[in-house]
């Protein structure tokens, strides 16, 4: 999957209420019992799902199809398994929008060119109560300008800068980006005496 | 401190640093390749530790690219999460697990990269296994595709958990990309009453400044409390940074760090030992280090401490009551009410004497040789209930090797618990020991999650391996001062 930039995401929403949702929660272990990340996508939140009884948003039909999730805070917390952004995209999400991120999940989904937006409190109060009351309206997410618009209204759409010009120039493949460092690698390391075992 | 980015290596660090730094900054600052255009920084790992569930796809994404492995003497791999810990005869009785210990295999064999698999006797969990054998140490950079890394700072190091794009990352340049942390000094002052113990720390600070009060930060542990605990401690500590929200939680290095590494197999040996040591010393933090902000937490009134809900901050001291409702800001309700809902427990309700199903000792957390030798203390005073299912989980085979030579698989057996093989078992179920239906587990691990241990509806009491050996005899939560 070659980078590509990401300008603007617009589709529609599925919320997700409830803070410090886990990734244990998102993708249960048993499922991480694999070689590739392929057929992820239909175990999102199994175990939640299957206990809500098709009263999940995620099984919400009005909210079928919906790319953006919007989620409270600290979504993604606990193990760093990328599996759980992997099932979500793999679901459908192409972006996350909550009051905040757990450190290791934001940076699985800044390697994914996924990107996790936060929002003020109550914009993304106001966001959640009218995808709720409206889940087909159109929801857009523009990147450049940091805007988030939708029925309640165009509201500041926080991002990082780091992971925000990765998407924006299409750079978000981490690896390219570092093996252009070339022999200043070696260089660093060999001004490590651990590297040189104390010679 | 701004990162030292110029596009070439700097000079030879200097081991007397003209800037007071943390460790944290000195770490940074030696790594650092340069600055990349995004804002983040290049650093180098100097120690990258991988395992069978986050791995294999990390190779293929490397072979799907055609790229080598840049520094393959600075990756070592171990098999720990889908191992099982009866037999481990191959091939293992999950094909999917079988599947994933092959890729594990071949792609270590492939690469040139050494693998602690069950037949080498140094398998183990990946962060018991890093620090028995010398490969952890001060002032390096450490990263594996688990969140638990943390555990590692425990030296002076500083550890970042990663996932598996990130994995790649390294196998490929040896380098992350990465934000800057910034550092906050927590120190436990005073000292821990008998009964005590790091998880209790661990615990009650996670409870003082949340389950996301770190995100962003790196936690330096400090104080009397910190400098008197053994490295097996610290690492218990560090372990559960990362539950705080915190990726990296260290304790700069001392004497009692020194005396740990001293003759471990990867450690330097001879004069080169020495030469380390200078270096290791020069890298902690400078008496007047500037930190992000600092927090003092009082470790004369830590209590055994015992989670009550679905998230570890959710805890409180073994002989207190579950909050009440009105004691819960307007904003936590619903998730106090969920948590509440899936424990099966009322609010206001003491914790003492909920009955327990099943009591689990291990982990990356609390699966060493002193808390093996902690919890045998308690298990030699009595029988487990006959209700209750136990085990014990060595963290590593040197850890079960000791324990034996010990005879505290003897005194487990003896007790009614049962003396299973290394690996990370019930802590996350990867493998065949799982809870079942809505069992409620004492349990020395890391995560209260809901459905951690395997069953959607199981429930989890996080405690220190003591209060789980205590547990499993009442079978019911109870103050294990009682038995010693």
């Amino acid at each position: 999957m070659a980078p590509q930039a990401v300008e603007r995401i617009t589709g529609r929403g599925c919320v997700l209420r409830g803070d410090d949702i886990d990734t244990d929660r998102i993708i249960p272990a048993r499922f991480l019992r694999c070689v590739t990340f392929d057929g992820l996508g239909e175990h999102a939140f199994e175990d939640d799902r299957e206990q809500a009884k098709g009263n999940h948003p995620l099984d919400n039909e009005d909210m079928a199809g919906a790319n953006i999730l919007i989620v409270g805070e600290n979504f993604g917390c606990g193990s760093s398994r990328e599996h759980a952004p992997q099932s979500l995209l793999r679901f459908g999400f192409q972006a996350f929008v909550g009051l905040s991120f757990a450190e290791i999940f934001a940076g699985n989904c800044t390697a994914l060119g996924l990107p996790c937006i936060t929002l003020d409190k109550h914009d993304l109060a106001a966001l959640m109560d009218s995808v709720e009351l409206d889940p087909s309206q159109e929801i857009v997410i523009d990147f450049r300008s940091d805007q988030l618009t939708s029925r309640a209204g165009t509201v500041k759409a926080h991002q990082r800068p780091g992971p925000k010009k990765q998407l924006i120039e299409g750079s978000w493949d981490a690896t390219a980006i570092l093996i252009e460092a070339g022999q200043e690698i070696e260089a660093t390391a060999n001004q490590l005496p651990y590297v040189r075992n104390f010679q | 401190m701004a990162p030292e980015h110029t596009r070439c290596a700097p000079e030879r660090p200097s081991y007397s640093q003209a800037v007071s730094k943390s460790l944290f900054d000195k770490v940074w600052d030696t790594h650092s390749v340069r600055e990349l255009p995004n804002g983040q920084t290049q650093l180098f790992i100097g120690l990258h530790l991988i395992h069978e569930v986050t791995s294999p796809q990390a190779f293929a994404m490397l072979r799907e690219r055609g790229l080598e492995v840049r520094f393959p003497e600075r990756t070592f791999a171990t098999v720990d999460h889908i191992i099982p810990t009866q037999s481990q005869a191959r091939p293992l009785a999950d094909d999917l697990a079988e599947s994933m210990m092959v890729a594990l295999e071949r792609n270590t064999q492939q690469r040139g990269i050494p693998l602690f698999d069950p037949e080498s006797g140094d398998q183990g969990i990946v962060h018991v296994v890093g620090p028995e054998l010398g490969l952890t140490q001060p002032g390096m950079t450490i990263a594996c595709g688990d969140s638990h890394t943390s555990t590692h700072g425990a030296f002076g190091a500083v550890a970042f958990g990663i996932g598996t794009s990130q994995v790649r990352d390294i196998l490929a340049t040896q380098c992350l990309s990465l934000d800057r942390l910034k550092v906050r000094r927590i120190e436990v002052t005073g000292a821990l009453r008998p009964g005590v113990y790091a998880k209790d720390v661990i615990l009650s600070i996670i409870r003082r400044l949340g389950v996301k009060g770190g995100v962003g930060h790196a936690y330096e542990y400090a104080g009397d409390v910190v400098d008197a605990m053994s490295l097996e401690q610290r690492m218990t500590l560090c372990n559960m940074s990362i539950e705080g929200g915190a990726r990296v939680g260290y304790v700069n290095p001392d004497e009692k760090t020194f005396e740990y590494l001293r003759g471990r197999r990867y450690a330097p040996q001879g004069d080169a030992f020495d030469r380390a040591v200078e270096w290791w010393r020069s890298m902690a933090s400078d008496p007047d280090a500037a930190y992000a902000d600092r927090i003092t937490i009082d470790g004369n009134v830590i209590e055994p401490t015992v989670t009550w809900g679905i998230n570890p901050g959710q805890n409180i001291g073994v002989n207190e009551n579950i909050p009440l409702l009105s004691d819960v800001p307007d904003d936590e309700r619903p998730g106090f009410a969920e948590a509440l809902d899936h424990m099966q427990l009322r609010a206001g309700q003491a914790i003492v004497g909920t009955p327990i199903n099943v009591a689990f000792i291990g982990s990356c957390t609390n699966g060493r040789l002193s808390d093996l030798r902690e919890a045998a203390e308690v298990a030699k005073r009595g029988h487990v209930a006959a209700n209750v299912k136990a085990l014990v989980v060595p963290g590593s085979q040197d850890v079960a090797r000791q324990a034996e030579a010990e005879g505290l698989d003897e005194i487990f057996r003896a007790a009614g618990f049962e003396w299973r093989k290394a690996g990370c078992s019930m802590c996350l179920a990867m493998n065949p020991d799982k809870l079942k239906g809505d069992e409620l587990c004492a349990s020395s691990s890391n995560r209260n999650f809901k459905g951690r241990q395997g069953s959607p509806m199981g429930r989890t009491l996080l405690m220190s391996p003591v209060m789980v050996a205590a547990a499993a005899l009442d079978g019911k939560v109870v103050d294990a001062r009682e038995y010693l």
